[in-house]
């Protein structure tokens, strides 16, 4: 049996090679800032035949999903990657992914949205993207990236949905860090050949979305929001199996750190949560009880496993990525509270926005807000 | 000499029965279209008349495995199927042999929204064929204008009439430099069953442009689709052309306009027998708004003349 | 394929009929006088909806919507409209 390989490599990387991994066939891409390395390392692996795959170089972000979901229809295991505005020019084209079913994995490497123009980091892009009918993952590590992107290929083929693998432009996209890439034998045990039951076939000639009336129409869409909500134990069994086959372990629907018996639960999601352990650690040391709550899945929003692991009477500090415009504060303050209310009614959510367009999010500044959260 | 008639086959793709206007040009033309192409074939339609007519879910009017996709998208969509048959075939996850992917589009989805998707696809040159049915109109939300229009026209949206002329769009996807270029319409079908045969023996791109006189757009009757297609072919307002590597050849009767063996028949007939056009031609300037399209149409003969004699 | 136990797409099969019996659409008939008709096949090649039978030169009137292209094409005047009941 062939041992894993540790390798130093980017987050946008990491993609790249989890994109090989899962033997994927037809790649559509278009270059934005921070995510082309991935397009170009997928071209360049397609190109000098490591990756048996069609790379389409289109000509805009719309057309890049439009080929991919087409491209799924014929029955094609398909991926690509984008970002914030290249995100948003897609909008049309998530709902025909999710309403179509066709299982699609995209990276979306979060970037803040015009206007005005910025190139860094925030969570506004796809969490704009909250009802399109896409599950959503946020990585916090490159490890993570390439975990995430395995097993979102097979809850998507599962459930016949599109995921959208997020992680944080340059914290992520360009810092190098060390990859652990398992044997190809295991991860092809873990993610078998993409057989979908439907796909534009001349043996069996089937029509994909003709015109369809209400009575028809209500019940697809019913069964869009349920299957959703369906993916979680589908999310949690990848997370568990893929441990099993290659020893690493991100969290299933959540991750969490020294939550148990936490008074003050620090709740974000990607790099910054990563970096939020070590506030956690600041905190601890400064007495505080503190642990951290992290969604690695933020679509569906894993209401469920947050209500059972969140300790009795806990403040949850909810920091927030992203603004939630027309109300206070940010998205996933508000995700949480729709979340616990009626349900958990000993918690307290408190909420900030930071770290938009990219401002620097250290361990000891979040720390320090945390601290300053506590007192209002 | 085009196919004659008697010897076009038997098979049917349009299936009887579907959800298109009587006298349609569009299901006349996807008629022989189907008769080129045989059902190992893989169709995309943007939002067009052509999905109005396909029937609604679960029910399917065409016999071939078909995709509605998003507007802009015919293009890329295309391409995106024609990658994904090419390599899962190569990975033996395709039986058989690899069908036609062809776009059935209108001109809106044409000329207008879908034209970036369409020049992109068309520059990678990927394997398919680009089918534009043009009605000259937006005709299934009810005839507003598009690039397609012609000058004088009236629509929902150019109540007047419309002051600009159309786009060469054959013209500009030839400049593309794509293996295949044609134009067809509905009174000509052996010349538009022979472009399709042609076309779908040739890897890369083709597009084919094929005039569909819609008589709601249009405003004749129904029972002259196939009058008006050949009055528009006589007088020279559509000139039926193809294009190999760059080459180009006109078929009859567009080839005798061209070589001047035979005048184009005047516009007059045929613009007076349209409502489009003559509901904006009764009033003093009559004589000055039928010499502008006339003009165009000569502008037209003459831009395409010269440019066929460009070899390259 | 069609062994699909699960419908999660809008998918659609092909049928005659799709947009009805479509027939019903219409206002005048086309009738086809045998003694003018050379079966010369124009009527066949230029209906849009494949409702004539090209060697018998026949029609599904369940599905003819009665446009009249193939009298207005038949070179020797065979096919007459007439109004339906």
């Amino acid at each position: 049996m062939k041992a894993a390989q540790v390798i130093m490599a980017t987050g946008n990387n990491a993609a790249a090679l989890a994109v090989k991994s899962a033997r994927v066939d037809v790649v559509p891409g278009y270059p934005i800032t921070p995510q082309t390395s991935i397009m170009e390392a997928v071209a360049a692996m397609v190109e000098n035949g490591e990756l048996n795959a069609r790379f389409i170089p289109v000509e805009g972000e719309h057309s890049v999903l439009a080929a991919a979901v087409a491209a799924s229809a014929a029955g094609a295991r398909v991926f690509t990657a984008t970002s914030a505005n290249g995100l948003l020019y897609m909008h049309e084209v998530l709902h025909m992914a999710s309403g179509g079913r066709l299982p699609v994995v995209m990276c979306n490497v979060n970037r803040g949205i015009f206007a005005p123009w910025t190139l860094w980091a925030d969570h506004q892009d796809s969490m704009a993207q909250r009802d399109t009918g896409w599950i959503q993952y946020h990585c916090s590590s490159n490890q993570e990236v390439f975990n995430t992107i395995l097993q979102a290929f097979r809850v998507a083929e599962q459930i016949n949905l599109p995921v959208m693998v997020n992680f944080d432009g340059f914290a992520i996209s360009h810092c190098l860090m060390p990859l652990t890439l398992p044997p190809q034998e295991d991860i092809d045990r873990f993610l078998p050949p993409h057989e979908p039951g439907w796909r534009l076939d001349p043996a069996h000639p089937s029509s994909f979305s003709n015109v369809t009336v209400a009575s028809e129409y209500a019940p697809f869409r019913q069964m869009l929001s349920d299957d959703i909500m369906a993916s979680v134990p589908l999310v949690k069994e990848a997370a568990q199996e893929y441990k099993e086959i290659t020893g690493m372990w991100d969290g299933d629907t959540i991750d969490t750190y020294r939550l148990e018996d936490a008074e003050v639960v620090a709740f974000a999601v990607n790099s910054m949560a990563a970096e939020l352990r070590l506030s956690v650690d600041i905190l601890l040391e400064q007495g505080i009880r503190a642990g951290l709550l992290r969604p690695r899945l933020y679509l569906p929003f894993p209401s469920e496993d947050i209500i059972q692991a969140l300790p009795q009477n806990a403040q949850v500090m909810v920091l927030d990525r992203n603004y939630n415009f027309g109300h206070p504060g940010g998205i996933l303050a508000a995700e949480l509270k729709s979340a616990l209310f009626g349900r958990r009614n000993d918690i307290t959510v408190k909420n900030r926005v930071m770290g938009i367009g990219g401002i620097d999010l250290t361990r000891r500044f979040m720390a320090a807000e945390i601290r300053a959260m506590m007192e209002e | 000499m085009a196919t004659s008639i008697k010897k076009l086959p038997d098979i049917e793709q349009v299936l009887s029965g579907n959800g298109a206007c009587g006298g349609c040009p569009a299901t006349m033309g996807l008629r022989m279209v189907g008769k080129a192409l045989g059902p190992n074939a893989i169709m995309l339609l943007t939002p067009s008349c052509s999905v109005a007519s396909m029937g609604m879910t679960p029910k399917l009017g065409y016999n071939w495995p078909c995709i509605n996709i998003t507007f802009a998208s015919a293009g890329s969509s295309a391409s995106g199927i024609a990658n994904a048959v090419e390599i899962m075939k190569e990975k033996g996850r395709f039986q058989g042999e690899l069908p036609t992917v062809f776009t059935w589009v209108g001109d809106g989805g044409t000329y207008d929204i879908g034209f970036q998707a369409l020049s992109a696809a068309a520059e990678r040159n990927d394997n398919f064929i680009f089918f534009c049915y043009n009605n000259e109109a937006y005709s299934n939300t009810g005839v507003q204008r598009s690039g397609a229009t012609p000058r004088g026209t009236f629509t929902t949206t150019t109540p007047t009439g419309k002051r600009q002329p159309k786009k060469n769009m054959a013209l500009l996807m030839l400049e593309h430099h794509i293996p295949y270029v044609a134009t067809a319409t509905v009174a000509y079908p052996g010349d538009l069953y022979d472009k399709v045969l042609k076309a779908k023996s040739i890897p890369g791109m083709k597009y084919i442009e094929i005039l569909a006189p819609c008589y709601l757009g249009w405003q004749f009757d129904m029972h002259d689709t196939v009058q008006m297609s050949r009055m528009a072919v006589r007088s020279g307002a559509w000139l039926l052309w193809e294009a190999e590597n760059g080459k180009i050849s006109f078929s009859n009767p567009s080839a005798s306009i061209i070589s001047g063996k035979k005048a184009a028949e005047s516009v007059d007939d045929y613009v007076m027998k349209q409502g489009r056009f003559n509901r904006l031609l009764k009033g003093p300037d009559a004589a000055q708004r039928i010499a502008e399209i006339q003009g165009d149409i000569n502008r037209e003969i003459a831009f395409m003349r010269e440019r066929a004699k460009i070899v390259y | 394929m069609k062994s699909v136990t699960k419908a999660y797409q809008p998918i659609s099969w092909p049928m005659k009929g799709a947009g009805g019996d479509t027939g019903s659409w219409r206002t005048h008939r086309p009738v086809v006088d045998t003694e003018k008709c050379t079966k010369c096949q124009f009527c066949w090649a230029f209906c849009p909806e494949a409702v004539i039978d090209r060697k018998e030169i026949t029609i599904d009137y369940r599905y003819c919507k009665g446009c009249g292209v193939c009298a207005a094409e038949c070179p020797t005047g065979a096919i007459s409209m007439e109004m339906e009941e």
